[in-house]
């Protein structure tokens, strides 16, 4: 860290916490990037002449007399071309031995578009993957996340989504990271030769938390960029964000703030959405679109942070293991997309939103079937082709390892459907079924 | 002069500030960032020092910078023009905002001071006014925007002059009026009045009598909203809140629609600045955004506004009231600004209610439903706001304290259910804890004999009897088996499953299905209590479910035609074929009999 002439130093810490110190000092702006003993840390808190800064790495070993230097501003990232296919650490430096990237120096966490300037979003994203074409679509612009309990592949799927999108630029964030899945996707990028359609920003699980906090909107202003400036498609990357949160906690802990709901922020919901609501479809062309994913424990969708998200995100996919067809599907009951209606039957086949919903119908009545079945009551007849029929349904739709189009997809339907029900079970609009029944 | 005083203290977006004189609570102060205004609102004050929120982000502020002081609390300007716009939550215009991304300490106008209006009076010179008379009108695109006497002018004036008709920008002098003291004011088009107060210059607020129709049929059969009543919406998400809202608000038989899109997603407010102006009006003919305001602080903007945007909403709804007009105000979602109110007192590390929410939020929130009503105007007209929030429980959990406060203020719930929306049976409202207190009021069912058919609300109970036993009859079938319990039972099961499939569930998607005329409904439930009045002859409990399979897919079929159009009619001929095929003459005594157990078991 070399000092410059106007920049502000201070050597006497009148407070030392856990995560934070306060120092006396003058002039000093909110949210200003300083370093405390050559750590990273910004100012939260400004009282009179008192100013509190949390420090990213934590305060361990940091002495009274240390050296504190104010930058005089908030944290930026340099944006411009050069930021492909480079790895980074949560502040912005070169993780990747290659040398520091020129460019515009933007302010990170800016300012939210004006909606009136945004579109409406309407490009669809094909991903092979039935369990999200056929029954949750995305499009450009949208922000989703995995909910996925942590020993399911979602990383494996998410590098699947990555790389079949057709994004001008990908943008990993990893937020405690563990090592190896770092390698993954680099080792994936690297083999569907993408890597210079790449830009990572990462925390790593040996990483200190409370970085991981930058992290996010690293990557979105450089997403900014790249969408607004060079009207990109970009897609963002984001996990895991419950890690996120987890620091997020930590530092509201550490600042005495009253927790609310699972001991997290009480402003968990606006700090979230403050980074998804990042995605965006331009007029012009550029689009943000956010793919993230939130690990949940045991499955539990109303702890605090899967709740929030939930409530700002797109829709949510859930991975499942269906031991049926001991395959990892995705679940068509919780997982959503909310921007579906934008293409289905606009952009796709006009079969499509019948199609999906009558699967997902009987795939429910195969739920009651079976557990009726779990219960010791004799099946009807009816039940037994429901839940012949989920199996199929399951093995050649639901699948993550599918990979067809999407009219495919609804042939596949129309033809799993006709083989274990008729016309009135299936109770499609007539129009559409004239047309398109295989009976 | 005014009130000045500096930066003492920054966390986040709550400020203090050392002041030089006399402040007022809910006061308006602009904080000087190096000349880039940021507005905020006094929300505490301890001896000279005022505790502020800052409507911005306060990134870069520092002590000392310097804020003055504006005398007034916030407010909204309102005359005509407001209809068919875009504002935030401090009604900025966001359409005459510049640049892709919105700049702190940039505010617009929000009404256009040039364009001209045509104004004609219907006040002449001597009459004798009080507040919120009408002294005017001009056409406001299809709504005659009455040119009003100042919601806070004070007792009884008398005009002095009234400007001929003609065209006037909306600061131009259209009237001077003299009040008893002789004291002059001059009247424009314009005035401004603070959001946090009821605009309540009527002559009696009575209770409401008639019907909002919706055109959603599980709201209008089941449980209907009246025009002046109040309604909430809470639901887990994805449950499909904001959908129904939507829907609310392009088929609503109101004359203004006013969003409010507090804290949640930009797109859905996108999907309304992008639809709106193509769809139709299906009673006018009008596009939709003819009679729509939105107002906007989505979840990314500045918190504190969210709270600001609720009030600017339902005072603008009560402006166009004062009108005589009928207004729809919808705010999705009321938990972001409760949400708003507990960062903020978080912050100002207030004692803690429940969940962390501040104490007095059931005041809040009973305080802010009892501003919608339905009205007497001075001169015997009336106007009205219905107004209808959503709430967005954590984990869905309707025992947190948003769900709870708004229950004790808003008379009808609409309670989403996740089981229902993921079994796809939209929209989502559970119809046994659902419900309107309007069914209960005498004016309301006397309304609905009119409107509809006499003896209506016994017919709407019925259907809500036969949802009941399908519940009731569905735990038992899972808890016995389909063998376990008699043939009846299935019956009355699937009887309740063609309530729920043909008249409940409603495919806001389709063009045809997503609205359905009152006409249609009282159709639809005649034919459908038809079907449950009569019994039908089965050999065995696959049968029925079959059976009524088709005649669910039947009349699902017709649900997506014209109404009476050829087809729909040919259904229906087809609907009374099957239904021929095992009707009996006479109701089965057996299924009556275990109908009415049902009803004695669930009275106990
Ligand atoms: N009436 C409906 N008909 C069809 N689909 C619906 C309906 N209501 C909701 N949905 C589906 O559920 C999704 C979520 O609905 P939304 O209103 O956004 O939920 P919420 O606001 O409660 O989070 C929608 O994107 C849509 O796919
Ligand atoms: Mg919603």
């Amino acid at each position: 860290m070399k000092t410059k002439a106007f920049q502000k130093i201070y050597t006497h810490i009148e407070n030392i916490t856990k995560a934070t110190c306060t120092i006396k000092a003058e002039g000093i702006t909110n949210e200003e990037m300083a370093y405390v003993d050559g750590r990273p840390a910004q100012v939260v808190k400004i009282n009179r002449d008192y100013v509190t800064m949390q420090i990213f790495p934590g305060t361990q070993g940091v002495a009274t007399n240390a050296e504190v230097v104010f930058t005089g501003k908030p944290p930026t990232i340099k944006v411009s071309d050069e930021l492909r296919g480079r790895f980074f650490n949560a502040y912005g430096e070169p993780i990747d031995d290659g040398p520091p990237v020129e460019g515009e120096e933007r302010e990170i966490g800016g300012p939210s578009a004006n909606p009136v300037r945004r579109k409406q979003p309407s490009e669809l994203i094909a991903t092979g993957i039935a369990g999200i074409d056929l029954n949750n679509t995305l499009v450009t612009g949208q922000k989703i996340p995995f909910f996925a309990d942590s020993d399911q592949p979602f990383n494996q799927v998410m590098a699947d989504v990555a790389l079949r999108a057709k994004a001008d630029v990908i943008i990993l964030g990893g937020m405690g990271m563990a090592n190896d899945d770092y390698l993954y996707y680099k080792a994936v990028f690297d083999n569907a030769g993408a890597l210079d359609r790449i830009i990572c920003f990462m925390n790593r699980t040996d990483d200190p938390p409370v970085e991981r906090l930058l992290v996010p909107d690293m990557c979105l202003t450089s997403a900014e960029y790249f969408a607004q400036d060079k009207k990109m498609k970009v897609l963002v990357l984001l996990t895991d964000m419950t890690l996120f949160a987890d620091a997020l906690s930590i530092v509201s802990n550490r600042m005495d703030q009253i927790p609310s709901k699972d001991s997290m922020p009480g402003s968990l919901y606006s700090d979230l959405a403050k980074i998804y609501e990042k995605a965006v479809q331009f007029p012009d062309g550029g689009s943000i679109t956010i793919i993230a994913v939130t690990t949940l424990s045991g499955g539990d969708i109303t702890h605090a942070i899967p709740d929030n998200t939930g409530y700002i995100t797109e829709g949510q996919l859930y991975l499942r293991r269906d031991t049926d067809i001991a395959k990892v599907i995705i679940d068509p009951f919780r997982s959503l997309s909310r921007l579906k209606q934008l293409v289905i039957g606009k952009k796709t086949r006009e079969d499509h939103g019948q199609v999906m919903n009558t699967c997902v119908r009987l795939y429910a009545d195969a739920a009651n079937a079976k557990t009726k079945l779990e219960n010791g009551f004799d099946l009807t007849d009816y039940d037994q082709r429901c839940l012949d029929y989920a199996k199929e349904y399951s093995k050649k739709l639901l699948a993550i390892d599918i990979n067809i189009d999407i009219d495919k997809m609804l042939d596949t339907g129309w033809e799993i459907l006709a083989k274990y029900f008729t016309k009135e079970e299936v109770a499609i609009k007539k129009e559409i079924m004239d047309k398109y029944w295989k009976g | 002069m005014s009130t000045k005083g500096k930066v003492v203290g920054i966390v986040a977006n709550l400020v203090t500030i050392e002041v030089d004189g006399p402040i007022g609570q809910n006061e308006i102060c602009y904080i000087d960032l190096s000349g880039v205004k940021l507005m905020s609102e006094v929300i505490k004050i301890v001896g000279n020092l005022a505790y502020v929120q800052v409507f911005e982000s306060t990134r870069g502020l520092y002590v000392g910078c310097n804020v003055e002081f504006m005398g007034r609390m916030l407010e909204v300007a309102m005359g005509p023009g407001m209809l068919s716009r875009n504002y935030d939550g401090l009604q900025n215009d966001l359409n005459k905002l510049t640049g892709v991304y919105l700049k702190r300490g940039e505010y617009s106008e929000a009404l256009d001071p040039e364009k001209k209006w045509h104004f004609k009076p219907s006040a002449k010179k001597g009459d004798t006014i009080i507040a919120a008379d009408w002294i005017g009108e001009v056409l406001e695109g299809w709504i005659p925007h009455k040119i009003m006497v100042p919601f806070n002018y004070k007792g009884t004036g008398t005009i002095k002059s009234i400007a001929s008709e003609g065209d006037y920008t909306v600061h131009d002098e259209i009237a001077v009026v003299v009040d008893e003291n002789g004291e002059k004011r001059k009247l424009d088009m314009t005035m401004k009045w603070p959001v946090k107060v009821e605009v309540s210059c009527y002559v009696n607020k009575p209770r409401p009598f008639k019907i909002l129709e919706t055109s959603i049929r599980t709201m209008d059969t089941l449980n209907p909203i009246a025009e002046g009543g109040t309604g909430f919406i809470p639901g887990p998400f994805g449950c499909g809140k904001t959908v129904l809202q939507h829907e609310i608000s392009k088929n609503a038989e109101a004359d203004l629609i006013i969003v409010v899109a507090c804290g949640e997603r930009a797109n859905e407010v996108v999907e309304i600045f992008k639809e709106f102006p193509e769809l139709d009006d299906p009673r006018t003919g009008r596009k939709l955004m003819e009679r729509t305001i939105i107002i906007c602080n989505t979840s990314n903007m500045p918190v504190a506004a969210r709270e600001a945007s609720v009030y600017t909403g339902m005072t603008i709804a009560e402006y166009y009231r004062m009108m005589g007009l009928k207004v729809l105000l919808l705010a999705d979602s009321t938990s972001r600004w409760a949400q708003a109110l507990r960062e903020m007192s978080n912050r100002m590390e207030e004692l803690p209610g429940p969940d962390a929410y501040p104490m007095d939020l059931p005041a809040i929130v009973a305080n802010f439903y009892s501003r919608a009503g339905f009205v007497t105007l001075n001169n015997g007209e009336t106007g009205s706001i219905t107004f209808i929030g959503t709430v967005s429980p954590a984990g869905g959990n309707l025992k947190e304290p948003v769900v709870e406060s708004t229950k004790k203020a808003a008379r009808c719930f609409y309670a989403l259910e996740q089981n229902r929306a993921d079994s796809k049976r939209y929209p989502a409202i559970d119809p046994i804890d659902s419900y309107s207190k309007y069914l209960e009021y005498d004016e309301v069912r006397e309304y609905l004999d009119e409107k509809i058919e006499k003896g209506w609300v016994d017919k709407v109970l019925k259907l809500k009897d036969i949802l009941l036993r399908g519940k009731e009859t569905r735990d038992q079938i899972n808890i016995l088996g389909d063998d376990g319990v008699p043939i009846e039972y299935h019956i009355i099961y699937n009887k309740a499953e063609i309530v729920d499939f043909c008249i409940l569930q409603q495919d806001a998607f389709d063009k045809i299905d997503a609205s359905t005329s009152l006409e249609r409904q009282r159709y639809m439930v005649n034919l459908i209590l038809d079907i449950c009045n009569s019994s039908f002859d089965f050999d065995n409990f696959e049968e029925v479910n079959t059976y009524f399979k088709k005649v669910i897919n039947q009349i699902r079929q017709m649900n997506y035609q014209e109404f009476k159009c050829d087809t729909f009619n040919e259904m229906e001929k087809d609907l009374n074929k099957l239904l021929e095929e095992k009707r009996l003459s006479e109701f089965s005594r057996r299924e009556q009999l275990m109908e009415e157990v049902l009803d004695e078991k669930r009275e106990d």
